[in-house]
């Protein structure tokens, strides 16, 4: 165990896959000699060389396109788009091409990219430095969607997401990169896909997040203890495949679900999971589902605090749905 | 300097080493075009009469497909767009894998999955094509840099019109292979028209091949309705690609003499006359015409030629039709590698749904 920040957990996570996988190479902007914008890539160039650490022109769908065709051939290739925000100029070749090759090919193709990319508010990014718009690719058939929130589940997490045989959207929470440390197994320790992990276990609410937002799902959970309601907080993890039979438990126990994301809340992953509980845990409830959310603006600058849930809110909201029933 | 001097077209026939076709080897490329040609226009039928959805015709482009594709290795990748059939036929793919894709039947190595003419073949090296534009072209690219690491002594080529050179991934493709001297060549097929939008109205540039140039590489131009030419052309693309000397732009400047697909009508956007002329330097015919004056062929052989071919295409599209369609629930298979939780329940709800009447096969 080696106790890291997240953003070097990602870097160990890299460095791992590549020892043991030559077919394993990363390629973005600025991931070569300045060991990416976030330092996520730092070291790799110097250890691998520019065979398999490629800094490349600045073009996201140049990047993606050639890290499918990459992949086409046999290779492993780890894309890093340098924000989330960045990443639509390749939408095309991750939605069109990407996702479907294997299905389009009638499982000929089988096309395993993984894309890294930093996503989230919370650094005075405004909007450009801040999305959260992981929904676009959960509603895409083909990607998993992957969203870390300590250091040992983005290299845990990460080193499956290489393994894997299909194309993984590795979205991490750049907010806290560095805010967050945490004890991380050494080596190849990977964590699957499709497990949802506990982090607090209650009795009264089910408190369900991913990402940036777990740390502060954890903070409103341990003010609700002190005001003597019990929050369970469940981390998704991944949110394709989504672990529905932990969504499902939990609000089967507490009765009641509040769902916390950063981003804007109409079709967010929220409505997803309300859904699912709407249609197989509804007599479960003894109160209606609630969603703690972005709103449904671009993404403010000046009052990004305003924008984006905070315990504050996440207590607010638990104790309307405690006082509903 | 003015805007098209570094851009040369190809001598035809040896200039640059590479010899012309030899008789059989000509003799043999005129078989394929044939069959294209004749595959063309029963499947235009086909469509007309129902019997398949939708297609898209090649014909005027067969000298360029063939040609091109007898000039690769059938170790090099094939990254086609949607009109590639002369370059899947020179490439071996059987006739039939090509109809039971079209016919979208049960046997189809892509399981019915795709529109017509989207088709791909692992066996073959031969991509699975998709409908976006330009979209093959940057990850040529990538997979050539992927055999280069491998060291494996190969090339991709990636095949796309003249529309496509205005796509974000042309630009972002050939500006990562110049800067990764990648051994990828791009050939793309002028036929002078992006369904409605001529050639004109797609660049200013005065040939397509020379915006190779800024990109940091040689572009070239050639007759694509000159067999000898094209292969010449690829050849040398292939033997720079393959001595790390870099990918090349190849333009074969061509003409589409049908549609666009059979669902537009090329009246409505170019004249008559335009078709006429360009129907005077028909590929096949002058294919033919040599194959005449060197003795190898003759009118009766010719007539033999396309019985065959049309023989062959009758005989596929007949075995096609009589394959069992794609089974129901197939539709769900290769999302992913392993179904998710999700799509298993989904597979479990359509099943009930087969299996109580609500929806039939």
């Amino acid at each position: 165990m080696t106790e890291l920040t997240l953003v070097q957990a990602v870097n160990r996570g890299l460095q791992v896959a590549m020892r043991n996988d030559p077919d394993v190479l990363v390629l973005g902007e600025d991931v070569g000699v300045n060991g990416g914008v976030f330092r996520a890539t730092e070291g790799l160039l110097k250890e691998f060389g520019e065979d398999r650490v490629l800094d490349t022109p600045l073009s996201e769908t140049g990047i993606i396109g050639t890290a499918v065709g990459m992949a086409l051939y046999g290779l492993k290739p780890v894309a890093e788009i340098q924000f989330l925000d960045f990443i639509y100029p390749a939408f095309d070749q991750i939605v069109s091409e990407l996702a479907k090759f294997r299905y389009r090919s009638g499982g000929q193709y089988p096309c395993h990219v993984v894309i890294r990319t930093p996503y989230g508010g919370g650094i005075k990014g405004g909007l450009y430095h801040s999305q959260s718009t992981e929904a676009y690719f959960c509603h895409t058939a083909g990607l998993k969607v992957v969203i870390p929130s300590t250091p040992a589940d983005a290299k845990g997490l990460l080193l499956t997401a290489i393994h894997d045989e299909d194309p993984v959207m590795f979205l991490e929470p750049k907010r806290i990169y560095r805010s967050v440390t945490g004890e991380v197994p050494d080596g190849d320790v990977r964590i699957p896909f499709g497990k949802a992990r506990l982090v607090r276990e209650g009795s009264d609410v089910s408190l369900f997040a991913y990402g940036a937002m777990i740390p502060l799902v954890s903070e409103a959970a341990e003010k609700l203890a002190s005001e003597g309601i019990s929050a369970e907080v469940v981390d998704l993890r991944t949110l394709v495949p989504l672990d529905e039979a932990a969504v499902l438990a939990s609000v089967e126990k507490t009765g009641r679900a509040v769902i916390v994301h950063e981003a804007a809340r109409f079709c967010g992953v929220g409505a997803e999971i309300a859904a699912l509980i709407a249609e197989k845990a509804l007599y479960s409830l003894k109160s209606p589902v609630v969603r703690v959310t972005g709103y449904d603006t671009p993404f403010p600058y000046a009052l990004e605090n305003l924008y984006l849930p905070n315990a504050d809110r996440i207590v607010h909201a638990v104790r309307g749905a405690v006082k509903a029933g | 300097m003015s805007r098209g001097e570094s851009v040369h077209a190809v001598p035809p026939a040896g200039a640059v080493g590479f010899p012309a076709l030899g008789r059989e080897e000509l003799l043999d490329a005129y078989r394929v075009m044939v069959l294209s040609r004749a595959t063309d226009e029963r499947c235009l039928s086909l469509q007309r009469q129902g019997r398949i959805g939708f297609y898209v015709p090649a014909s005027g482009q067969e000298a360029a497909q063939i040609g091109c594709a007898r000039a690769l290795s059938k170790e090099d990748w094939i990254f086609p767009a949607y009109r590639e059939l002369g370059v899947a036929l020179a490439r071996g793919v059987p006739l039939r894998a090509i109809l039971d894709q079209l016919v979208g039947n049960s046997a189809d190595v892509s399981k019915g999955r795709q529109m017509p003419n989207h088709f791909g073949f692992r066996d073959h090296r031969f991509v699975v094509a998709s409908s976006p534009i330009g979209t093959q072209i940057t990850q040529a690219v990538g997979a050539a840099l992927a055999a280069r690491r491998r060291g494996d002594p190969i090339v991709t080529i990636a095949f796309f019109g003249d529309g496509a050179t205005s796509s974000n991934d042309f630009h972002a493709g050939l500006n990562f292979a110049g800067v990764y001297r990648a051994p990828t060549l791009f050939f793309c097929q002028n036929n002078h028209w992006a369904i409605s939008l001529p050639r004109e109205k797609q660049t200013r540039s005065i040939t397509l091949a020379e915006k190779a140039q800024a990109y940091g590489f040689p572009g070239v131009v050639v007759d694509g309705t000159d067999i000898d030419a094209v292969h010449s052309a690829v050849a040398e693309a292939r033997r720079r690609a393959l001595h790390g000397e870099g990918p090349t732009l190849i333009e074969a400047q061509v003409y589409r003499f049908g549609p666009h697909s059979t669902s537009d009508d090329p009246r409505r956007y170019r004249s008559d006359a335009e078709l006429a002329h360009w129907k005077e330097s028909d590929p096949i015919k002058r294919v033919k015409e040599r194959l005449i004056n060197e003795g190898v062929l003759d009118e009766t052989r010719d007539k033999m030629m396309w019985e065959a071919a049309r023989a062959e295409v009758s005989k596929a599209v007949e075995e096609a039709e009589a394959t069992p369609p794609v089974g129901a629930g197939t539709f769900l298979d290769d999302v992913f590698a392993a179904p998710t939780p999700r799509l298993a329940e989904e597979r479990a709800e359509f099943e009930a749904l087969l299996r109580d009447g609500v929806v039939k096969p």
